[in-house]
């Protein structure tokens, strides 16, 4: 089966690219561009893995992996924060509330993907 | 009419009576409520200085030696005017330290020395014995004349009476009994006993009023008032005499020391010092005294001269005692009630004395003399009693029965004897040795102890040298040689002409010798040897004590510790469990503590329960007690004085330090104000590094992520190749002026920047900037309107800088324009004293809320809908700092809907107009 992946970063280029390699992977792929957007898109279909960025409006990407990992239904989906925001204490933060993973921009896209994979995998 | 038993019922009576006052008078002052905490009954209970031998002995003495009675009344008359400096400091010095006796004060006063207690004690004791057994005398005498009413019979010798008969031994058991019952009740702390001070003040009423009575009987009833006695008087020459003081300077001698005498014993007396110090409730008590006192002096003298005339005139063969005539003029005028009156007056006079000097002596004696030589007797084990309160009181109790039996053997073994009858100056001689060791101690810090022993010891052999052992020969229990032929035939050493002084009577020929001794003796010895630690202490507490506070002197001086556990059942052995215990509660809760554990061990608690202790059992020996259980560490005599001077010096230095304290804490408020501050940029500073690199790793996650994409694979669809190239090239482009204004800023803000200023005109400047972003306008289809005046004056800034303020403002004003719709004006005028510049647009508006937002760093507000805007969020705030810089504002008017309007203005620079309007010109 197809795995889903949720993209959601308010940097239109960013998306851009991401997008390209998520389907060049072979995933289907959802977009959001701020944080309630995103939770709207994890309702309405359930994605298997979240790619989140941090600094997003209305709702930031803290915010939204605290709401998803409140939810007991979506135990099973992976969460990983993709940011500009590389201090110690918001990867401590990330981890906290219950990321999977944590990558900090600019990331390598070979990393990305063999993150992303190993993932999906596993579950 | 007057039978033996209807005179016996009227004294018991009486006696009731005095019962009933002083228990009321202990009722309410154990409920709180004394009924002696008034300055008037203060005064009245003084009054028991007039003992019988002013109820009748002075009528006697003025019989025989006129107004020669008067300068025992003269003397405390005097004395109370120098009550307000010497009797208030002693008062408060005893109330400080808790003193219970004369003795007490002395002990205490001089290092708390048991030994010298103990001499003043026996001092006091062989000194008043005699005065107490003619205070007996006198009122069984007065017994039995009146006994023999309505004849006059003068009273057969004592010792012709068996002792069963002997009304004076019923006299002195009935007195033993009330002053036991009134004096004994408990050990107060305080050593106070209210319900007898009540007693005596209604006494010295009572014999003031027999006494007036009598006199006024005489005066007016017999004869026709004062006059008509005088003028009798004068008609026998012998009377005649007794109105003049006579010549001879034996007699201003006499009158002088005995001024002198009486007024040491108006303070000394054991019976006043009990009555005025120890049992003053209340100092302020002390000015009613001072005029009140002499005031009852002179009332009960008024009479007596009168009196003694018409006793002489009524009975002028000599047959009646003219001590006598108080009570025979009324009998020998059948006046029944009136000689009852005045046989209850003396019987108040009497009694009065008797009582307080037995309680004021045998406290001395349980505390000074008894208490100590038991504590020491190691083979009594009383260290280990666990409650001796009940062993002070009987001692107390037997001292007071010991006391009297003593006062009545004497009476009967002295009888007529001169002993007796002359003993009443000879005990003022006896207390007048007690004068310059406390007058002396509340004045000099210099006194010693030793010196105190010395004198004392000294004065009090001369006293007996001179005065006790003449009065003995007197009276045939000595040999008179001694007096005629002086000690081993010594004619120097005549009792009564020490050394060849002559001329003087008894009296001020012994105070002369026994002062000159006891202050030389006092003076010298103390000025051998320095004070020790405690002398110097005791010394500095009783002379400063009006300067000093409650206990903070005396705590600073004994430096120990000691639990309260160890010190409570320490009180309690002599207080009683119970009152020792609610003693330290009251003291824990001046503190402010709730009980009694929360107690510190220090040398306050210490000090505070050596002063309970010693108000039960005296200084000396409370001393002594609280040192056993407290582990004391002895104070050098150098640490005394150290702190001694600390005192003053603290006191200089305490200014000082208010002062500076009130400097330090401006200086710290100046100091926590600047940290705030630079906490604060500390914080904008972090807050301004994390969105640098926030936004600078934005663009370039975009730059690496498509290099490596179109680096993985070649094959990549063209159309995607295009576009991934073209937003590596757009971002690279992002990343450049994200950098470039990110350096602007910085140097700016921290004066680093470089800048041209110059003269410059800001048309010019405008059309230039429009010309620049021409093509910015043409894309997006947005018209531009301009509105420009004529002839602007210049501003002094920097073109380039003003170039950048333009171009920013021009394409935030595009940015903003509905494509196809947008319409933006410029205007340039002149604004006051400014060159005002605005650019317009006909965008969507800016909210009051982001009117702020958007001069922050890295802000940007637009519609959340369309894409993110581009820009790197620092124009503004660049172009504000620019603006600022050269003197001038930047601001934006606008609200949602209604398009924005950013305006700047610059100050004008009117040398370079002028300059500018004379080349012009030219």
């Amino acid at each position: 089966m197809t795995k889903r992946i949720l993209i959601v970063d308010d940097e239109p280029n960013i998306v851009v690219s991401l997008e390209f390699l998520m389907k060049r992977e072979g995933f289907d792929v959802a977009v959001a561009a701020d944080g309630e957007a995103a939770l709207k898109s994890v309702e309405e279909k359930r994605p298997d893995l979240v790619l989140l960025d941090i600094m997003l409006p209305k709702k930031n990407g803290f915010e939204v992996c605290q709401t998803i990992r409140a939810n007991p239904e979506w135990q099973s989906v992976k969460i990983v924060m993709l940011t500009a925001k590389g201090r110690d204490t918001e990867v401590a933060k990330g981890t906290a509330l219950g990321a999977d993973a944590y990558m900090t921009k600019p990331f390598s896209t070979k990393d990305l993907i063999a993150q992303v994979r190993q993932m999906l995998d596993a579950a | 009419m007057l039978q033996g038993w209807v005179i016996a019922s009227i004294s018991f009576a009486y006696l009731g009576v005095l019962f009933a006052i002083a228990y009321f008078g202990d009722k309410r002052a154990d409920a709180g409520r004394s009924i002696i905490a008034n300055p008037t009954i203060y005064a009245l209970s003084l009054a028991v200085y007039c003992t019988t031998w002013t109820f009748y002995g002075s009528v006697g003495r003025a019989a025989s030696t006129g107004i020669g009675f008067l300068p025992i009344y003269l003397g405390p008359t005097l004395m109370a005017g120098l009550w307000w400096f010497v009797m208030l400091k002693i008062i408060r010095i005893s109330k400080a330290n808790r003193i219970t006796s004369i003795a007490d004060f002395v002990s205490s006063r001089y290092g708390k020395s048991q030994l010298l207690g103990g001499l003043v004690t026996i001092i006091a004791v062989v000194g008043i014995i005699p005065y107490i057994s003619l205070q007996l005398k006198a009122i069984s005498n007065s017994f039995t004349i009146l006994l023999h009413y309505p004849e006059i019979v003068m009273p057969a010798r004592a010792e012709a009476l068996p002792l069963l008969q002997d009304s004076a031994l019923y006299i002195a058991l009935i007195l033993a009994a009330f002053t036991i019952l009134f004096g004994t009740r408990h050990l107060d702390a305080t050593e106070r006993h209210e319900g007898m001070v009540a007693a005596i003040a209604f006494e010295s009423i009572v014999k003031l009023i027999a006494f007036i009575a009598v006199g006024a009987f005489v005066t007016f009833g017999i004869y026709n008032g004062f006059g008509d006695i005088f003028d009798r008087a004068e008609a026998v020459p012998k009377l005649k005499a007794l109105m003049t003081v006579s010549d001879t300077g034996a007699s201003y001698g006499s009158w002088w020391s005995l001024t002198f005498l009486s007024m040491l014993s108006i303070m000394f007396l054991p019976r006043q010092f009990q009555i005025s110090v120890v049992e003053n409730v209340n100092e302020r008590h002390l000015t009613r005294a001072i005029w009140l006192f002499p005031l009852y002096l002179l009332l009960i003298n008024i009479f007596v001269l009168p009196i003694a005339v018409g006793g002489l005139l009524h009975f002028p063969d000599g047959s009646v005692d003219a001590d006598t005539f108080v009570l025979t003029l009324p009998m020998a005028e059948r006046q029944e009630a009136l000689a009852l009156l005045v046989y209850i007056g003396g019987l108040s006079a009497g009694t009065g004395m008797v009582i307080v000097e037995t309680i004021a002596l045998s406290t001395m004696v349980c505390n000074d003399l008894v208490m100590p030589v038991l504590l020491r007797w190691k083979a009594l084990r009383l260290q280990e009693e666990h409650d001796l309160s009940g062993l002070l009181l009987s001692i107390r109790r037997w001292a007071i029965a010991v006391i009297l039996l003593l006062g009545y053997v004497y009476f009967r073994a002295a009888g007529e004897a001169y002993a007796l009858v002359g003993i009443g100056l000879i005990s003022f001689a006896a207390v007048a040795q007690f004068a310059p060791a406390i007058i002396g101690g509340i004045y000099w810090k210099g006194g010693t102890r030793r010196g105190a022993m010395a004198g004392l010891t000294a004065g009090f052999a001369v006293w007996t040298y001179t005065l006790l052992l003449p009065s003995f020969a007197k009276s045939g229990w000595l040999s008179l040689d001694f007096i005629s032929e002086g000690l081993f035939g010594i004619g120097l050493l005549k009792p009564q002409q020490l050394f060849g002084l002559s001329g003087l009577g008894e009296i001020p020929h012994s105070l002369f010798w026994s002062m000159l001794a006891n202050i030389g003796c006092y003076v010298a010895f103390s000025l051998h040897r320095r004070p020790d630690v405690v002398e110097a202490s005791q010394g500095t507490l009783f002379v400063d004590a009006f300067r000093n506070t409650e206990s903070a002197a005396g705590s600073r001086f004994w430096r120990g510790s000691a639990q309260v556990h160890d010190l409570l059942p320490l009180i309690g052995r002599f207080l009683g469990p119970e009152r020792a215990r609610d003693a330290f509660l009251a003291y824990a809760r001046r503190r402010g503590l709730a009980s009694i554990d929360a107690l510190e061990a220090n040398a306050d608690l210490v000090h505070f329960a050596e002063t309970l202790l010693a108000g039960a059992i005296g200084g000396a020996s409370a001393r002594v007690m609280v040192a056993s259980v407290v582990k004391e560490e002895p104070l050098g005599i150098d640490e005394v004085m150290n702190i001694l001077d600390e005192a003053s010096q603290v006191r200089a230095y305490s200014k000082q330090l208010e002062q500076k304290s009130r400097e330090l804490e401006a200086a710290t408020a100046g100091l926590r104000a600047a940290n705030e501050r630079l906490k604060e940029l500390d914080r904008m500073k972090d807050d301004f590094m994390s969105t640098v690199t926030h936004e600078l790793r934005t663009p370039l996650t975009s730059i690496r992520a498509f290099s490596e994409i179109l680096f993985e694979d070649p094959k990549t669809d063209l159309t995607d190749r295009r576009k991934f190239l073209a937003i590596i090239v757009k971002e690279t482009e992002r990343l450049t002026r994200l950098i470039n204004q990110v350096l602007d800023m910085a140097k700016i803000e921290s004066g680093n920047a470089e800048w041209h200023t110059a003269d410059v005109g800001l048309r010019e400047i405008i059309e230039e900037s429009i010309a620049a972003t021409s093509s910015l306008f043409a894309d997006k289809q947005v018209a531009l309107d301009m509105a420009l005046a004529g002839e602007v004056p210049m501003v002094r800034a920097d073109r380039d800088r003003l170039i950048q303020v333009m171009l920013n403002l021009l394409s935030n004003a595009v940015k903003f324009c509905k494509e196809g719709a947008g319409r933006v004006t410029v205007r340039l005028g002149v604004d006051g004293s400014t060159v005002r510049v605005d650019v317009a647009d006909n965008g969507p508006g800016i909210s009051e809320a982001d009117q702020h937002t958007i001069f922050e760093k890295f802000r940007q507000v637009g519609d959340t809908m369309t894409a993110k805007p581009q820009g790197t969020g620092l124009g503004l705030p660049i172009s504000r700092q620019i603006i600022e810089h050269f003197g001038g504002r930047l601001w934006v008017k606008s609200g949602t809907g209604q398009g924005a309007t950013f305006s700047f203005s610059l100050p004008m620079n009117r040398e370079a107009n002028e300059h500018h309007e004379e080349r012009k010109a030219k």
